[in-house]
C-alpha cells in the first residue's frame, strides 16, 4: 500500500561544506544517508530520518541541518499535521501508534506557574558557599513516636526503626530497564549513582549478575508485573525493593519490550527466550485488590529479612490519594508516583498522551491526604514525571515530596534528543538499543561523568534556592507550601496544589 | 465571590476479608465460630471496619421488621437529638412493638461508638402509600431517613435478622455486640475491612443491607458511578459512600422487586464475555444478550467477591474473571464461604468437600425447609 | 518448640528434626522461628496446626544455599514458599493462593488442592499438587536454558492456565475424571509447554496457542515427571503405565512473538 504520509524531518545538506567523509552514513542506523559513488555525493532519504540529530552533531564540517518539516496541509486548528498523519498510518497498517519518551502535548506545566520565596529583612538568607547546606534525605517509614531510655549518661533507643535509604541529594535515577536501555547506559546510571551518593532503579529488566556485587548497594530493584530476573539474591543484594504497579507514561496498561531488543544478555537476565517480546502484563496478576498488595509487600519484606524498605510505584491517576493511602496502610515504606509526563521506551501514543494527571497536582494532594489521616510519617514520597531542572525539584519538595526520580533528564544528560524512536531499538546515541554497534558508542566513563555532573549542578542550584529561602536543611522545606505562590492559575488549581496566589 | 462547590462523590476502595457460615437444617448457633474465623484473616483488614449479618436471631419477634439504627454525631447530645427526630418520624409511619438500645460490652479497641438502637415495627401506610407493598414502603421510608434525617442511619431492616457493624477489627466488633453470647443464627456472614478512605465511619462498614438482603464485599467496583445513577433512577439513594451499597440495592431491585432467581441475577451482575455468549445455543444466547442489553448499567465491573445473605439463603459470587478469591466448603449440613480456606478449617477441621467456584457462577446454600424460619 | 530424635522416614543421617506447634503463632513469629532454625543448621522441621500463616519458607534465603525439609500439617496461608530458594516443603492438607510465587529452586508437594496463581512467575524447582488448582495457574512461568520449572497437578485447573507463560513445564493429569473445563488457557503464552491428559476444545485456548499431539521428546518428559508425581503420592495407588497409556495433548505457543503485529511503526 502506498503511504500517504509526509516525511517528518527535512535534511538540508550544504554541498559546499560537505567533504563526503561518509561519517553521517556511518552514524545513522536508520539508513537515511547513502553514498552514491557515481556522483560522489551523499544522498539523504528524508522519509527515514528520525530527527535524532546524531549526524548533525558528528558532522566534522557542520554541513547538515535537520529540521522538522512544516505542515503541508492547509492550517487547521483541530486537524493538526500529527493527527492527520497518525490517522493515515493507522489506515495503512490497522495498528496502534507506538511512540517513546514522555507526553509532548501542551498540557499546562504547573512547575512554570509556581514561584519560590526568598527571605529578606525579616529572615536572613543563607549563603551555601560559606555555610553548611544539607540536602541529605532519608527515604522510608518513620515511627510515630520513639521510646528512648536515658540512664545516667547513656541513651538507648528502644523503638525498632524501619530500614531507610540515605541519599545525599533528593535526586534519584528513575526506573529504566536493561533491555529498554543498553547495558552501557544502564551501567552509566549505576556508576553515577554510586559516585553521587544516590540510587538508581533497575526497572523491570533485572540486575545482571556481574553488577550485583559492585552496584547492589546503590540499587533499588524492581519487582514488576512480568517478574523478570527476580531471585532471592537479586532482592537481597539491593538497598530497596520497588513494586512497580504503574508508570506515568502508560497508566493502566502493561509494558512491552519488542523482541528486537531481547538480546542474549537481556534474555539471560530476564529468563525468557531470546528474541521474544518481553511482556509485562498490566496488573500484577497476584495483586487484584489492596490486600493482595499488602501481601506482596510483606512477602518481599520476608524475602529480604525486613532489612530493606519496600517501595510501591504508581502512576498519578484520578484517585491517587485513596490509592496512596491504601499503599501506606498496606505497609509500603516509600510511594513513588509518576505523572502524566513520565517517559517510556515504548507506549501506545494514545495512552501516553491522554492517560494520567500532571505530577504537580498529585504530589500536594497525596501529601495532604496522608497528613489528614495522620500517616504521612509512615512513608516517603518520590515524585516523577517530567522533572526538567533543579527548580522543578525544589518545587516538588515544597509541594510535599521527599525526593524526585529523573528519567528523561538523565537520558538527555547522556545524549538523548527525545526523538521518540526508542521502540525501534535503533538509538543512534547508544542509549535505547541492544545493537552492540550502537551501544558501543556510549562510553560508560564519559556518560557516568555527565550524569554526576548533572546531579552536582542541580544540587548546587537547590542549595542556592534553599539558602535564599532562609533554610539550610531540606526537611524544613518538605511540604512547606507556604514558600510557594501561583501565578496565572485558576482558583481550583491553587486549591488542588494547596498554595496561595502570588500577592496573597 | 464564593466558589461553586462541585459535587463529586467520594468512592472508597474496599478490600478485605469475607466469611459466611450456614446450617442448612436451620439449626442456630452463636457467633463465636465466625468471630474466630474472621480473626484468622486479621491481616486482610486494617481495623477500620468490621461487621456481621445474622439470620434467625429474633424468633420471638419474627413477624416484625427489626430496624437497627445508628445515631452518629460529634457529641452524645447530637446523637440523642437525631434519635428524637427519628423517633417522631417512626411513630408517624410505623407501629412500634418494642425498642431498646442494642446491648454492647466495653471493648477498648472499639472507641467512639455511635448510639445504636433497635426497633421492632410494622408499617402503617397512609393514603397513596397503601398501594405499595409493605416492603416497597419500607424501602422508601429508609431512603428518606438516610437522606433527610441528619445523623440517623438505618443499617438493618429485615425480619428475624440483623446487622452488627462498626469501626474496629471484626472480632472486636463481635465482642462489642456480644455476638458469641447473646445471639443464635442459622446463617452468619462476616466482613473485615481495609478501606482506603480517611474517615472510617461506623456506617461505612459492611454488611450493607436493605430489608433482609445483606451484602459483604471484597474488592472494588470500578463501574460504581454507572451502577449508582442507574439505581438512583429506581429510587435508591447511595448515601453511604461505599461501592458495596450498589450491590445491595441491585440485589434488592432484581431479586425482590423483579423476582429474578439468583442464577440469572449472577448473569446480570457478572455476565459471561461476549465471545462465550456468541458461541452458545440460540435460546441461551438470546437470554444472555437481552440481559446484557437491558441491565448493562448493572454489570459490576472490577474485582469482587461477595456473600449475599437473605432469609433462608446464603449466596457466594465473584466477578466474571474471578479476580478475587472465594472458597466454598460443606460439612454435613454446614455450608461455608470464605476468602481463605484456612479460616474454614479453623472452625471445621474436617470438611466433606472444598472447592473454589468459577467466576460469575453463584454458589447457593438454601435451607432444606423454609418453614423452620418463617 | 521441641526437638525430636532424627527422623526415620528419610534415613540419610541429618542433624535432627524439630517440631513447631503453629497453633498460637502469627505469620511473623512462625517465620522468625524457621529463620532461627535455619541459622542453627537444622535441616528438618515439622510444623503442626498451621492455619493461615503466610509466606512459610520465604524468609529462608541464605547465600550458602542451605537446604531444609519442612513438613506442614494444616492449611498454610497465602504465598506459601514465595521466592523459595532451594528447600523442600510438603503440605499434608490443602494450600491456598500464591503457592510457589516467583519460586527459584526447591520442591513443594501438596497432598490436596491449591488455590489461585499457583506457581506464579515460577523460575525453577518443582511443584506437585495431588488434586485441583484454581485460576491463573503458572502465570508468567519462565525458564532459561537448563533452569526449567516443573508443575504437575493431579486434577484440573480453572481459567487462565499458563497466562503469559514464557517457559517451564506444566502437566495436568485429570485423574479424577472431571475433564478440563478451564477457558483462556495459554493466553499470551510465548514459551514453555502445557501437557493435558484428555482433550480440550480449540475455543478453550488462547489465539497464540497450538494444540498438538505428543512427540518422542514430550513422552520422555511426561514419563519422567509422572513417575516423580506417583512417587510423591503413593496413597493414590496409581501406575505410570495406566496414566501414560491415555491420550495427552500439548499446548505450546505458535510463536515467540505473539504480539508482533499490533503496532504501527
Amino acid at each position: 500500500m502506498k503511504s500517504f504520509v509526509f516525511p517528518e524531518f527535512q535534511i538540508i545538506r550544504d554541498e559546499e561544506k560537505c567533504g563526503q567523509c561518509r561519517g553521517c552514513e556511518r552514524q545513522c542506523s536508520f539508513g537515511t544517508h547513502t553514498y552514491d559513488p557515481l556522483t560522489d555525493r551523499l544522498i539523504s532519504d528524508d522519509y527515514k530520518c528520525a530527527g535524532c540529530q546524531r549526524c548533525v552533531i558528528f558532522c566534522p564540517k557542520d554541513a547538515i541541518v535537520i529540521r522538522p518539516t512544516q505542515s503541508f496541509y492547509r492550517p487547521n486548528a483541530s486537524w493538526s499535521r500529527e493527527k492527520i498523519e497518525d490517522l493515515k498510518k493507522q489506515a495503512e497498517t490497522g495498528g496502534v501508534i507506538l511512540t517513546g519518551c514522555g507526553n509532548d502535548k501542551p498540557f499546562r506545566i504547573y512547575w512554570d506557574h509556581i514561584v519560590l520565596n526568598a527571605s529578606q529583612v525579616t529572615n536572613p538568607s543563607i549563603d551555601p558557599l560559606r555555610e553548611p547546606m544539607e540536602l541529605r534525605t532519608f527515604l522510608g517509614a518513620k515511627p510515630d513516636l520513639m521510646d528512648i531510655e536515658a540512664k545516667g549518661g547513656d541513651v538507648e533507643i528502644k523503638t525498632k526503626i524501619s530500614p531507610n535509604l540515605m541519599v545525599e541529594t533528593p535526586i534519584l535515577f528513575s526506573a529504566m530497564s536493561y533491555g529498554a536501555i543498553s547495558y552501557n547506559a544502564f551501567r552509566s546510571l549505576a556508576t553515577a549513582a554510586r559516585q553521587s551518593g544516590t540510587f538508581f532503579n533497575t526497572g523491570e529488566g533485572g540486575l545482571p549478575k556481574e553488577m550485583r556485587q559492585e552496584f547492589g548497594k546503590c540499587a533499588i530493584v524492581q519487582v514488576a508485573s512480568g517478574r523478570f530476573g527476580i531471585d532471592a539474591e537479586y532482592l537481597n543484594c539491593a538497598s530497596a525493593v520497588e513494586i512497580k504497579v504503574g508508570q506515568g507514561a502508560k497508566p493502566g496498561i502493561g509494558g512491552h519490550l519488542p523482541g528486537e531488543k531481547v538480546s542474549l544478555e537481556v534474555a539471560a537476565t530476564r529468563m525468557i527466550p531470546v528474541g521474544t517480546d518481553a511482556i509485562s502484563p498490566a496488573p500484577h496478576h497476584d495483586i487484584y485488590s489492596i490486600e493482595d498488595l499488602s501481601m506482596l509487600i510483606t512477602a518481599l519484606k520476608e524475602a529480604t529479612n525486613y532489612e530493606k524498605p519496600i517501595s510501591v510505584k504508581i502512576a498519578a491517576v484520578h484517585n491517587f490519594a485513596a490509592i496512596g493511602s491504601g499503599i501506606v496502610r498496606a505497609g509500603a515504606d516509600i510511594i513513588a508516583i509518576d505523572g502524566l509526563r513520565g517517559g517510556t521506551g515504548a507506549a501506545p501514543k494514545a495512552i501516553r498522551d491522554n492517560v494520567g494527571i500532571p505530577i504537580e497536582l498529585a504530589i500536594s494532594g497525596l501529601d495532604r491526604r496522608l497528613k489528614n489521616e495522620g500517616i504521612r510519617n509512615r512513608c516517603s514520597i518520590i515524585a516523577a514525571g517530567g522533572i526538567r531542572c533543579s527548580a522543578d525539584v525544589i518545587k516538588a519538595i515544597a509541594l510535599g515530596a521527599d525526593a524526585v526520580y529523573i528519567g528523561s533528564a538523565a537520558l538527555i544528560a547522556m545524549g538523548c534528543t527525545l526523538c521518540q524512536k526508542c521502540y525501534t531499538g535503533k538509538c543512534n546515541w547508544g542509549i535505547c538499543t541492544q545493537d552492540p554497534r550502537l551501544s558501543g558508542r556510549l562510553n560508560v566513563d564519559i556518560a557516568s561523568q555527565r550524569l554526576s555532573n548533572l546531579i552536582h549542578a542541580w544540587s548546587h542550584e537547590i542549595s542556592e534556592m534553599l539558602g535564599g529561602m532562609g533554610i539550610n536543611a531540606l526537611e524544613s522545606l518538605r511540604g512547606n507550601r507556604d514558600h510557594l505562590r501561583g501565578v496565572g492559575l485558576h482558583e481550583w488549581e491553587l486549591e488542588v496544589l494547596g498554595i496561595k496566589g502570588a500577592g496573597e | 465571590m464564593p466558589r461553586i462547590k462541585r459535587e463529586l462523590y467520594n468512592k472508597e476502595i474496599c478490600a478485605c476479608s469475607i466469611f459466611g457460615a450456614m446450617n442448612r437444617d436451620g439449626e442456630r448457633f452463636n457467633g463465636a465460630g465466625v468471630m474466630k474465623a474472621i480473626a484468622n484473616m486479621h491481616v486482610r483488614g486494617n481495623g477500620l471496619g468490621g461487621g456481621f449479618a445474622a439470620y434467625g436471631i429474633y424468633p420471638e419477634y419474627k413477624d416484625y421488621y427489626a430496624f437497627h439504627l445508628m445515631f452518629t454525631g460529634k457529641t452524645p447530645e447530637d446523637m440523642r437529638s437525631a434519635k428524637l427526630v427519628f423517633d417522631a418520624f417512626l411513630c408517624e409511619n410505623f407501629d412500634v412493638v418494642f425498642d431498646e438500645e442494642i446491648p454492647h460490652s466495653d471493648v477498648k479497641e472499639v472507641s467512639d461508638p455511635p448510639l445504636i438502637w433497635r426497633y421492632f415495627v410494622l408499617p402503617r401506610k397512609q393514603g397513596e402509600e397503601t398501594l405499595l407493598s409493605d416492603e416497597d414502603f419500607i424501602v422508601k421510608m429508609i431512603m428518606w431517613v438516610n437522606t433527610r434525617i441528619e445523623n440517623a442511619h438505618v443499617f438493618s431492616s429485615g425480619k428475624n435478622m440483623g446487622c452488627f457493624k462498626g469501626v474496629g477489627y471484626p472480632e472486636d466488633i463481635g465482642e462489642y455486640f456480644m455476638l458469641d453470647k447473646l445471639y443464635s443464627a442459622y446463617t452468619w456472614t462476616v466482613h473485615g475491612r481495609f478501606p482506603t478512605n480517611t474517615q472510617a465511619w461506623w456506617g461505612g462498614a459492611h454488611p450493607f443491607s436493605l430489608l433482609d438482603t445483606t451484602v459483604v464485599h471484597n474488592g472494588e467496583i470500578s463501574s460504581y458511578g454507572t451502577n449508582r445513577w442507574y439505581l438512583e433512577m429506581y429510587g435508591y439513594a447511595c448515601t453511604l459512600q461505599t461501592d458495596t451499597e450498589v450491590i445491595a440495592y441491585a440485589a434488592d431491585l432484581l431479586m425482590r422487586r423483579q423476582s429474578i432467581p439468583i442464577e440469572i441475577v449472577a448473569k446480570i451482575l457478572a455476565p459471561p464475555i461476549w465471545n462465550s455468549i456468541d458461541r452458545m445455543n440460540e435460546k441461551e444466547k438470546k437470554l444472555l444478550t437481552t440481559l446484557r442489553m437491558v441491565y448493562g448499567p448493572l454489570l459490576m465491573n472490577g474485582p469482587f467477591a461477595i456473600i449475599i445473605g437473605q432469609t433462608g439463603k446464603m449466596i457466594g459470587l465473584t466477578d466474571r474473571i474471578r479476580l478475587r478469591p472465594i472458597t466454598a466448603a460443606t460439612r454435613g449440613e454446614m455450608f461455608y464461604l470464605s476468602s481463605e480456606e484456612a479460616s474454614i478449617r479453623l472452625i471445621s477441621p474436617e470438611l466433606d468437600s472444598v472447592w473454589t467456584p468459577n467466576g460469575g457462577e453463584p454458589v447457593v446454600g438454601e435451607l432444606n425447609n423454609m418453614r423452620t424460619v418463617l | 518448640m521441641s526437638v525430636t530424635p532424627p527422623s526415620e522416614e528419610r534415613g540419610n543421617g541429618m542433624t535432627g528434626s524439630v517440631e513447631i506447634d503453629a497453633g498460637p503463632l502469627e505469620t511473623r513469629e512462625l517465620n522468625d522461628q524457621l529463620w532461627d532454625l535455619m541459622l542453627a543448621g537444622i535441616q528438618k522441621v515439622v510444623i503442626r496446626n498451621v492455619c493461615g500463616q503466610r509466606y512459610i519458607g520465604t524468609r529462608l534465603y541464605s547465600p550458602e544455599h542451605r537446604k531444609m525439609e519442612i513438613e506442614i500439617f494444616g492449611t498454610p496461608g497465602n504465598d506459601l514458599a514465595a521466592f523459595l530458594y532451594g528447600h523442600k516443603i510438603t503440605v499434608h492438607g490443602n494450600a491456598q493462593d500464591g503457592v510457589g510465587n516467583t519460586m527459584d529452586q526447591g520442591e513443594i508437594v501438596v497432598e490436596g488442592r491449591a488455590g489461585d496463581v499457583l506457581g506464579f512467575s515460577m523460575r525453577g524447582g518443582k511443584i506437585f499438587v495431588r488434586d485441583n488448582c484454581g485460576y491463573r495457574t503458572a502465570l508468567h512461568m519462565k525458564e532459561y536454558e537448563d533452569k526449567r520449572p516443573v508443575l504437575v497437578i493431579g486434577g484440573t485447573s480453572q481459567d487462565f492456565l499458563g497466562e503469559y507463560m514464557a517457559g517451564g513445564i506444566v502437566i495436568l493429569l485429570d485423574l479424577y475424571g472431571k475433564s478440563h473445563k478451564g477457558n483462556f488457557m495459554g493466553t499470551g503464552m510465548h514459551g514453555g509447554a502445557i501437557y493435558l491428559r484428555g482433550v480440550v476444545e480449540k475455543e478453550q485456548v488462547g489465539n497464540q496457542v497450538e494444540i498438538s499431539l505428543l512427540d518422542e521428546l514430550d513422552r520422555e518428559i511426561l514419563d519422567r515427571y509422572v513417575s516423580e508425581f506417583i512417587e510423591r503420592f503413593p496413597d493414590l495407588g496409581l501406575s505410570k503405565e495406566e496414566i501414560l497409556k491415555d491420550e495427552f495433548v500439548k499446548l505450546a505457543p505458535k510463536s515467540k512473538r505473539p504480539y508482533s503485529k499490533i503496532y504501527a511503526y
